[in-house]
């Protein structure tokens, strides 16, 4: 073997330089290394306790207002006299029951059924409306609200009410159940629907019959999302609902809801007894919103489970 | 593999003269009753060569034979693993890889690899993937990196492609040229032995006669362990060959380790022939 | 904008014809096309409220963009009861606050998609990333009130002068400190896009192939030179993608940011004092307002819109090249 062929010694040199330059950087390497992985872990630590912190916040503080007269009731004036006379947010469950429920009615056909043509159809009009639904589903949500306000509010004088509130709701969740939905059918494995289809069912067949079917669960993740998210919305509501006291299960007129309740408490600053009672009403509301998100969450694991 | 090897002679030796063994000279690395386990399950069971100084050595076996598993004990890539144990001595030089206070990094910088599928890093220029190893080590010098640059890009044959866009993008490059890229990037750290896993199993045949002509030059400046599961490849850069075998509980077994000459014209194991004639999957 | 809707229904006619497999199905032609007519008619629905709300914000802002002009973007006085719309305060304010955000949670929610992807045990890495996700979750009232409790008398009596007196009153920092400030609604909104920014960049980091990491420790790299020069930057471009999405939510945020920044609307260099942004000042003043500056605030809502889809889209265009890249 010719080693004349390529000088060694630079090559022997280097070696030599860098195993001992490696070796005497090591030190500070290795330290540097632990003490950058150990920032990397609090800081994920960090993430981690602020949500306990937040759920510890909302129980230490709210628990103490969750009562049967405080679920059941109206709210009341504090007064002087009497400063922990708060009342309940009956008002507020009531309201954000049937204005969320009327939203779910309206949002969860349009978003289905419209998600159904972003998963089986491709055309410039399609691509179009995808990118659509990315740029509404960023978009601030008060201005949602804003529009609803110009439109049925003021323009069909349809005033206060539980309804308007509804529709800009309802318009914050059809994206989203839009691009869930999406995902959800276009995970059902095509062979499925070839299947179908051999068999001279119509496409529509196919898919009321074969695709949604499957995409059930991957559809439950999408409506189950965009209420959770609809749930805590205050922006929209603001200017819509008319924010009332007392409780009405009538949509066309004014109705409060929790979010809405909680930010009242907070806008004049006028008793602090009203404020802290917010905890309670938060503990409701976050509760109810994490059995949602959870929820969807399990259907989103069940359907990629059945999937395998 | 279709059917036996015929004439693996290396070139310009004839077939008649009498056999060298490679270990008769300086030895790189011994390898004593090496087994590797994953969960205490055993994927390569006691292991025992030599490997010769600036020769090239392949691990030669069917699917699960352990080679890989074996060679990536070599520069404790292992220790990535969680529940993956390496017992056994291997000794690079007189240092124990595994003993006590030796630190995989240090280890790395000795022992390169280069993998089945090209990796280098695609946010880097092509000059920057050959010195990342000397930075990563600390060293920053202009000169010193521009030498080493230089040195390891001829070392890989692949120089004069890239002299004139070392700022460009590793991407930029053919999948044959991002293998001689990854050579290069081993080779700038001057390791002392380079383990090679089946480096050509993911590249066309061009591009592979490239990276196995390269293999006789690359030997003069560093040792090589090469992985492959193409016989006629073995047969071709090696100077030596471990032939190794999947036993009955799954972990894989040294059958036979001898001058590949002799192992691909008269192995002394009936199973080692049966493997060089196809016998095996 | 107007005609998409009219191109619905040809295209509802057209679409069978599309459909790759169409020519070796059964003649099921015209349960088909109804098919086709509900999906479409469906969308439609979304198209024209969309438009409609378009229509409806520019439509409404013309008065302002009429009696203003560019004084809304440029003007510093915003002054309703005198007639006095410089939106510049409203800008800064929205810019200042999604900055803080940024600057606050961007190191920690990568260092944390990190440590979720390399440094956990692999069996606790769905479980923290989900209750990191479930911060996403909490409404923002909710946020805007662990502001105003809690947050609030902290800044104002402990981090603020804290804060001047270690930055040697530095001008940020400078003058009268309020718990209602600048760099409180900033801190909140560090909290809200802290998911955004884990969830999104942890996908990008995952994407990272596995090989890339070995081949940097295989020429001596320590695990932290690792991650920091190859995983890192391999994942630039889903990380950008991440960071422009969060960057979008917090320019956008409204009720967390109303309750905390203390509607200041005079222009201050100091973060420590009190402020306004775009949304929270709609949020706070849309009600009893007379026509023009219901008007002004339609037209700062265009601009929102401007800012915030454009950096919403720009996001979203990283994250697709982001994840075909991860497909090659």
């Amino acid at each position: 073997m010719s080693v004349s062929t390529l000088p060694a010694d630079p090559i022997l040199e280097r070696r030599a330089l860098v195993q001992s330059t490696a070796r005497r950087s090591f030190a500070r390497r290795t330290l540097v290394s632990k003490v950058m992985l150990g920032v990397c872990g609090v800081t994920l630590a960090f993430c981690v306790a602020i949500l306990v912190w937040i759920i510890y916040l909302l129980i230490s503080n709210g628990v103490q207002w969750i009562s049967v007269n405080y679920l059941t009731q109206d709210p009341s004036t504090p007064t002087v006299l009497q400063p922990n006379n708060v009342g309940g947010i009956k008002n507020a469950i009531v309201g954000s029951i049937v204005i969320d429920g009327l939203a779910i009615v309206m949002a969860v056909p349009i978003g289905i059924v419209a998600g159904l043509l972003l998963a089986e159809a491709d055309n410039a009009f399609v691509n179009a409306i995808r990118t659509t639904t990315e740029v509404m589903t960023g978009l601030p949500s008060i201005l949602l609200g804003v529009f609803v306000y110009e439109i049925l509010v003021i323009k069909y004088k349809l005033g206060f009410s539980g309804i308007a509130g509804s529709v800009a709701l309802a318009i914050l969740m059809i994206p989203i159940i839009m691009k869930a939905s999406e995902v959800a059918v276009r995970s059902v494995p095509s062979s499925l629907k070839e299947a179908g289809l051999s068999l001279g069912l119509s496409k529509g067949r196919v898919s009321r019959r074969i695709v949604v079917p499957t995409a059930t669960p991957g559809l439950l993740t999408a409506a189950l999302l965009a209420t959770s998210r609809a749930v805590g919305e205050t922006a929209p509501l603001l200017w819509l609902i008319g924010a009332t006291y007392t409780t009405s299960w009538d949509p066309f007129k004014e109705q409060s809801a929790l979010p809405i309740s909680i930010y009242q408490a907070f806008l004049n600053g006028i008793s602090p007894q009203l404020q802290q009672s917010a905890w309670g009403t938060a503990l409701v509301l976050v509760t109810v919103v994490l059995f949602l998100n959870l929820g969807s969450r399990l259907a989103a694991a069940y359907s990629q489970r059945e999937r395998r | 593999m279709d059917s036996a090897i015929t004439v693996p002679a290396p070139d310009g030796v004839l077939t008649d003269e009498p056999i060298e063994d490679p270990r008769s000279g300086p030895i790189a690395m011994h390898l004593r009753d090496v087994s590797v386990s994953f969960n205490n399950r055993l994927a390569v069971r006691d292991v025992t060569f030599e490997v010769p100084d600036n020769k090239v050595t392949a691990l030669i076996g069917p699917s699960g034979s352990g080679k890989t598993t074996l060679l990536r004990a070599l520069n404790r890539l292992h220790d990535l693993t969680k529940g993956a144990k390496v017992q056994g001595e291997i000794l690079l030089g007189d240092t124990d890889l595994y003993g006590k206070g030796m630190h995989p990094t240090l280890i790395r910088t000795r022992v390169g690899m280069v993998f089945q599928r090209p990796n280098p890093f695609p946010t880097m220029s092509i000059y920057d993937n050959v010195v990342s190893g000397l930075r990563f080590n600390g060293i920053h010098k202009k000169n010193v990196l521009n030498e080493a640059a230089e040195s390891a890009l001829i070392g890989a044959a692949l120089w004069d492609r890239v002299k004139d866009r070392l700022k460009a993008h590793a991407s930029t490059l053919s999948g044959g040229e991002q293998q001689r890229l990854c050579i290069a990037r081993a080779l700038a750290v001057e390791p002392e032995v380079l383990l090679m896993d089946e480096p050509t199993s993911a590249l066309d045949p061009i591009s592979t006669q490239r990276i196995e002509e390269l293999m006789s030059e690359l030997k003069n400046r560093v040792t090589v362990i090469i992985v492959t599961h193409n016989m006629q490849q073995a047969a071709r850069v090696s100077d030596l060959c471990v032939f190794l075998l999947m036993g009955q509980d799954g972990a894989g077994e040294q059958i036979e380790v001898a001058p590949t000459r002799k192992l691909f014209t008269e192995p002394d194991d009936p199973r080692t022939l049966d493997y060089i004639h196809g016998r095996f999957g | 904008m107007p005609e998409a809707i009219d191109t619905v229904e040809p295209t509802a006619a057209a679409a069978p014809k599309d459909r790759a497999s169409g020519a070796r199905r059964a003649p099921v032609a015209r349960s088909d096309r109804a098919y086709w007519a509900t999906l479409y008619g469906t969308t439609a629905i979304f198209v024209v409220i969309c438009v409609a709300f378009l229509v409806t914000l520019i439509w409404n802002s013309v008065p302002a963009w009429r009696f203003s002009g560019l004084g809304l973007i440029t003007g510093t006085k915003w002054d309703p009861q005198n007639s006095s719309y410089g939106g510049l305060p409203l800008i800064v304010g929205t810019l200042e606050t999604a900055a803080i955000a940024l600057v606050l949670a961007v190191p920690i929610g990568i260092t944390a998609a990190v440590s979720i992807v390399h440094l956990v045990p692999s069996r606790l890495r769905t479980p923290l990333s989900s209750f990191v996700e479930l911060l996403a979750a909490v409404p923002s009232v909710v946020y805007g009130m662990v502001g105003v409790l809690v947050m609030a008398p902290k800044f104002q009596g402990d981090v603020l002068p804290w804060l001047q007196h270690v930055t040697g009153n530095f001008f940020l920092f400078s003058g009268t400190v309020s718990g209602y400030s600048v760099l409180l609604a900033g801190t909140v909104l560090t909290i809200m896009v802290l998911p955004t920014i884990v969830a999104l960049s942890r996908d990008a980091i995952a994407t990272v192939p596995h090989d890339q990491v070995e081949g940097a420790l295989s020429v001596g790299a320590t695990k932290w030179q690792t991650l920091r020069k190859v995983v890192v930057p391999g994942a630039r471009v889903g990380i950008t993608g991440a960071v422009t999405l969060a960057a979008a939510r917090a320019l956008g945020e409204t009720i967390a940011v109303a309750m905390v920044i203390g509607g200041n609307v005079h222009l201050s260099r100091s973060l420590a004092q009190g402020g306004t942004t775009i949304a929270a000042q709609i949020a706070q003043s849309f009600d009893g307002a007379t026509a023009l500056t219901i008007s002004n605030l339609f037209a700062l809502s265009v601009i929102l819109i401007a800012i915030t889809a454009s950096v919403n889209l720009l996001g979203r265009r990283l994250l697709h090249r982001a994840n075909r890249g991860a497909m090659l």
